[in-house]
């Protein structure tokens, strides 16, 4: 029975994939077009334009925060 | 009180998002059918012929799916900065499924569309073989956990609403995953995929006829691809009438609006367009029954009480109990540290009433009411868009089992025009679904209003727009990749193929079949 190398099938794995990479002809623009894009999403849109409002806060802050919220956007009218 | 501008850019930001998301996940699901079907039968069969024309419509799912990636994480982002109120309100719900679907898409996709671009030559056939179909199965299950959670905000389940955390907590996963509207919502959105993936597949396919190239491929593809499609309609038409019976029973909002039905009613008519009715056929969508009562907008806001006694409560009704859902809310907050007894009186009347808190935020019961026209319109065009293409597909695969096919060069042009027409079908579904069901974010829990986050509204506007130029860019390059790969064409099959069967030694451009 062969023995099991978790080493070896690492390596065979990795070669796999390194290969696949490195045999690519038509997907080569594809993968750099999936790069750029997530460079725009993660590096542009993310750090710039989207950040989680509620980020930073512990949850009972996040409860808070938007327990105000919610409450302060009732009808005027509506209270009893 | 929340910017009204604020709302309707950060619901344009969304939907802009959202439309583009889909424009990309159904040929995903469809084409992930058809190439799966195609490499099984170069599994059986041993036919060169066949893997050439799985590995094809595999490039045209890798350009897809490349371009497709990752554009569902910029609703992730719109939920944390734009509706983090709703991301915090909805809790474990929609995080465990979203969660589910993120561990699931990332191990299954990234391991198995890697053996399958990759492995061809380096794995075994049935091997390769499994990993394409697992490729379309992830996809599938990926759907599946989104629309889980898209279908507990069109019908909330299995949570109980926690004031002291302002958060939906789940008490039953089962009731969650189970839900009628997430499982109906999941076999149509998956199955109008598989018709889009037809389409496409046959409209490329035609293009193929048109030009005098690829014809035995281009045969073939249409025959598998029709088969697929027509499955998938029909089995569309078959969800789609579950879907109505669901929308009846628990957005009947949204159906009435659908249908711009004013005064409702037993035997309700069916509206094929201002003017032309179709007696008692809603009755028979909605409930099955010709004699099934339907209400209409004006029943909704006035209340109605139903010939079999079924009562309908009026705006008025559910705003009172909004308010003292909401009202409980606040003074349970207020007192829960200072005084237990207040507290806990004020939680009483909360959980009576918690399943209409979301009617305390609505100032006019005019508000109830979605823009008619923009859900009556879509469903018309989606369902009369649905019956076309199944004639397409049906006509289409006749003439080709007929071997007529070639013959009828009109009708490559048609095939290749609809493909388009799938796409509209499929965004004016999403319409109908989400546009319907306003102004709740969660239905009759969490308005609009209340779920945007507090943002300037000239932060969303530019948002916004540089989403609209990126998309355009990213999908105009997605097209131009695409339409080079078809123009190439597949590989050819080698002439000599020892381990083929009776097909052995033809081309691509043999034109034979």
């Amino acid at each position: 029975m062969a023995a099991f190398r978790p080493a070896e099938r690492l390596l065979s794995v990795w070669r796999f994939y390194a290969d696949g990479f490195r045999n690519m002809t038509w997907g080569r623009p594809l993968w750099g077009l999936i790069i750029l894009k997530l460079i725009i999403l993660f590096a542009v849109l993310r750090v710039f334009f989207f950040q989680p409002v509620l980020a930073g806060k512990t949850d009972e802050e996040k409860s808070e925060h938007v327990g105000v919220e919610l409450a302060g956007r009732a009808r005027p009218d509506g209270n009893l | 009180m929340t910017e009204a501008a604020l709302i309707d850019w950060s619901r344009a930001q969304f939907a802009l998002t959202a439309c583009y998301h889909w424009l990309f996940v159904p040929l995903t699901l469809g084409l992930a059918v058809i190439m799966a079907v195609m490499e099984t039968v170069y599994v059986v069969r041993k036919d060169e012929f066949w893997k050439s024309a799985a590995r094809f419509w595999q490039k045209i799912f890798g350009i897809n799916f490349a371009v497709g990636i990752a554009t569902g994480i910029i609703l992730e982002f719109e939920f944390g900065t734009n509706w983090s109120n709703y991301s915090w309100f909805v809790g474990d719900i929609f995080g465990a499924p979203l969660a589910i679907e993120g561990i699931l898409a990332f191990f299954m996709e990234a391991t198995f569309v890697a053996v399958m671009f990759f492995g061809w030559d380096k794995v075994g056939r049935r091997f390769h073989l499994a990993s394409t179909w697992l490729t379309g199965i992830g996809a599938t299950i990926s759907a599946l956990w989104i629309l889980v959670a898209n279908g507990w905000m069109q019908h909330p389940v299995g949570m109980e609403f926690n004031p002291d955390t302002v958060r939906h907590e789940m008490v039953d996963f089962w009731a969650v995953v189970s839900n009628p509207v997430a499982v109906t919502k999941f076999f149509h959105s998956v199955l109008s995929g598989w018709m889009t993936g037809a389409v496409f597949v046959i409209g490329v396919s035609c293009w193929y006829l048109m030009r005098g190239r690829e014809q035995r491929f281009a045969k073939a593809s249409i025959r598998v691809a029709s088969v697929v499609g027509i499955a998938g309609t029909v089995a569309v038409m078959f969800t789609g009438d579950r879907s109505g019976i669901h929308v009846a029973e628990y957005q009947p909002m949204k159906l009435a609006a659908a249908e711009g039905l004013m005064e409702g009613g037993t035997r309700a008519p069916f509206s094929l367009v201002p003017g032309i009715e179709i007696p008692g056929m809603l009755s028979i969508l909605a409930t099955h029954d010709i004699d099934g009562y339907v209400p209409g907008i004006n029943d909704l806001l006035d209340g109605y009480t139903a010939p079999d006694g079924t009562a309908g409560l009026s705006a008025e009704a559910k705003k009172e109990r909004g308010d003292l859902a909401l009202n409980a809310f606040k003074v349970y907050r207020e007192n829960r540290d200072t005084d237990p007894e207040a507290a806990a009186a004020a939680r009483k009347v909360l959980e009576e009433n918690v399943e209409y808190f979301g009617y305390g935020y609505i100032r006019d019961r005019e508000e109830l009411v979605p823009p008619v026209w923009l859900v009556y319109w879509p469903f018309r065009l989606m369902v009369g868009l649905g019956c076309f293409l199944l004639l397409l597909m049906s006509a289409v695969l006749w003439l080709e089992y007929r071997g007529k096919i070639e013959r009828f060069r009109w009708l490559h042009a048609v095939a290749l025009c609809s493909i388009p027409l799938v796409y509209i079908a499929g965004q004016c579904g999403w319409i109908v679904a989400e546009v319907g069901r306003q102004p709740w974010a969660i239905q009759d829990l969490l308005p609009v209003s209340a779920a945007v986050s507090s943002l300037s509204t000239g932060s969303v506007i530019t948002t916004f727009c540089i989403f609209v130029a990126v998309f355009t860019l990213f999908l105009a390059i997605e097209i131009r990749i695409m339409i080079r790969a078809i123009r190439k064409g597949p590989e050819a099959v080698p002439a000599e193929n020892p381990s083929a069967g009776p097909e052995t030694g033809r081309t691509l451009t043999s034109g034979q079949d």
